[in-house]
């Protein structure tokens, strides 16, 4: 008897998000799927998902020494870092997370950090993602000024939360960015916001989802499963909750104390924590370690090019 | 998570609206289409849209004296601002034919009765036209009576279907939904059919219902219409054609849909179905 495999047909489709500006080194899509990850017999995935280069614009003392071995001395200064980023390791975009505008870790200006901001994006050219320092009253201080700074660069900025995504969804709709609409592990409140973020006029095709994933061995299954039932619902027609993900891998995996028992284990729990992501769907994992990075990367290529049977 | 997963991707999917508003028998469309009135037959087909139609029935009404061309001209008037599924609602099939040569693809034929004359010709009609065909239990011997009836005619149809290697995906199972003050003890039996035609073939044919004609001379129109296919969404119904601008009938249908897991609750769910 011959296996007949099961093909799902969809109806819906993914948004497309693009990040960056025209020129070199280009712009970079997400999302656009119209199957569920790596399932290339249902449906047409046209852009591989990426990774993003985590930087701060302070140096990230608290890090675990594995981490800060890896970058060196260039941690202390963000130009030094994108340089590498984009030099030695060949980034296809940065995530820049603004932690020194926070009130406990610098308290530095709305000024202060767009120039930075706009310094970095000018001098590296990579396509950006910025991320506030968490602080909503400070965010919504900051965050609408480096916008302005970042203007026709099509950045993705975040995040939005259910409670506070009005000043950064005006900010990003002024200034031609796209959202990251962040939501606590909670299917209903990722759908909410992202009505809420259109209904001023930002269109869902600028919104990506930010659903909060754990690391592995931290809650991961549960970002699995709402990712999985978004995209489900996503590919049969919601629109509310087609838009790609956005996991903040780094931040979550070296938090694990499994992260920093011994050399090594750290890169891979960050890489198996985005390995299982990716297979959840998710269109962009933002990273810490290079070496991690490159593995995943790798694996990415290898999802992506499937061997013919 | 799993559940979902086992009952298969299917139980994502939301009911398929037809709205029914474009029908001669109702005044505004009958002197629309006397008139040749574009303008209020697009608006008709827009609004409906709006509130949440997928696709939209086309019937010219007992009035016209030339359906052929008056069918025609309602589906070039739609065609030109809308994509959506048309049905094309006539017992005549030429009729049927002049509205599908001017649909193009993406529409349905409404419908075929078991009766096999009208199998022969309806079935090849919708193979040549790529069209979804609706299939009415019902034949020229009359209204089935009991649930036993409506499967033997449902049965014919699907075999018709398999005989003429039409697929039945493509074939939506009407089980003719009687007026609950004309037929009450059949409401029962009506609704079980939903559940029953679903298995007569695999792959499963589509299920419709007129929704309309169950509250046919009654004096709760609309509270008897959204209960009923607030039951029918329960029982599987794939499609329904109804009155989307009522919208206290499309929110206990979303609604119903909510509670079966077909759609991902949010603050603003009801807001959020109308965007599909």
């Amino acid at each position: 008897m011959v296996l007949q495999p099961a093909v799902e047909k969809w109806s819906g489709k993914i948004a497309e998000v693009a990040i960056g500006s025209a020129g070199s080194p280009g712009i970079i899509k997400v999302g656009g799927q119209e199957a569920l990850p790596f399932l290339f017999p249902e449906g047409k995935i046209p852009n591989a998902p990426r990774v993003a280069f985590e930087i701060w614009d302070v140096n990230p003392s608290d890090w675990p020494p594995e981490l800060c071995t890896a970058w060196g001395e260039s941690l202390k200064d963000p130009f030094t870092w994108a340089g590498a980023c984009a030099k030695i390791y060949q980034a296809q975009a940065l995530c820049l997370r603004l932690v020194g505008a926070h009130p406990d870790y610098g308290n530095r200006s709305g000024a202060d950090v767009a120039k930075l901001a706009a310094g970095i994006a000018q001098k590296i050219g990579l396509p950006m993602i910025i991320i506030g320092c968490g602080d909503n009253e400070k965010d919504n201080a900051v965050l609408p000024v480096v916008s302005e700074a970042l203007k026709g660069r099509q950045c993705l900025i975040g995040c939005a939360t259910q409670d506070n995504y009005k000043t950064l969804t005006a900010a990003c709709l002024a200034d031609g960015h796209s959202i990251i609409a962040e939501s606590p592990i909670d299917i209903n409140i990722a759908k909410q916001l992202n009505i809420l973020i259109s209904d001023m006029g930002l269109p869902l095709e600028r919104i990506v989802i930010d659903p909060t994933t754990g690391a592995l061995g931290y809650g991961l299954e549960y970002a699995y499963s709402i990712m999985e039932r978004a995209r489900l619902a996503a590919l049969s027609g919601d629109r509310t909750v087609a838009s790609p993900f956005i996991c903040f891998v780094g931040h979550e995996a070296w938090k694990a104390k499994e992260a920093k028992v011994c050399p090594e284990q750290g890169i891979v729990w960050e890489a198996m924590t985005a390995a299982a992501l990716l297979q959840a769907g998710a269109d962009i994992l933002v990273m810490r370690h290079p070496a991690a990075i490159e593995k995943v990367k790798k694996h990415i290529e290898k999802l992506m090019n499937p061997k013919e049977e | 998570m799993f559940g979902d997963c086992i009952l298969g991707f299917g139980y994502f999917i939301a009911m398929f609206i037809i709205g029914e508003l474009i029908n001669g028998m109702y005044a505004n469309i009958a002197a629309a289409i006397k008139d040749k009135d574009k303008a209020a037959i697009q608006k008709c087909a827009l609004e409906q849209i709006k509130s949440g139609a997928d696709a939209l029935d086309i019937n010219c009404g007992p009035a016209s004296k030339q359906p052929v061309i008056d069918i025609r001209w309602l589906v070039e008037a739609v065609r030109e601002v809308t994509d959506k599924t048309l049905c094309l609602d006539s017992s005549k099939p030429q009729v049927i034919e002049s509205g599908l040569a001017a649909a193009g693809s993406n529409s349905i034929i409404n419908s075929t009765t078991a009766d096999p004359e009208k199998l022969d010709l309806l079935i090849p009609l919708a193979k040549r036209y790529n069209a979804g065909l609706i299939g009415l239990t019902i034949s020229s011997k009359g209204i089935p009576q009991n649930r036993d009836q409506r499967l033997e005619l449902a049965a014919a149809i699907v075999s018709a279907c398999a005989e003429r290697d039409f697929s039945t995906e493509n074939l939506y199972l009407d089980p003719i939904v009687m007026p609950v003050n004309v037929a009450q003890a059949q409401m029962r039996d009506i609704l079980e059919s939903i559940r029953e035609f679903k298995i007569i073939s695999e792959p499963a044919p589509m299920t419709v219902v007129g929704l309309s004609n169950v509250s046919q001379g009654t004096s709760a129109r609309g509270l008897i219409n959204r209960t009923f296919l607030t039951m029918a969404v329960a029982f599987g119904l794939d499609a329904a054609i109804l009155d989307p601008l009522d919208t206290d009938l499309v929110d206990a249908l979303i609604t119903a849909e909510l509670i079966l897991n077909k759609n991902i609750y949010c603050d603003s769910y009801l807001d959020a179905y109308r965007r599909k």
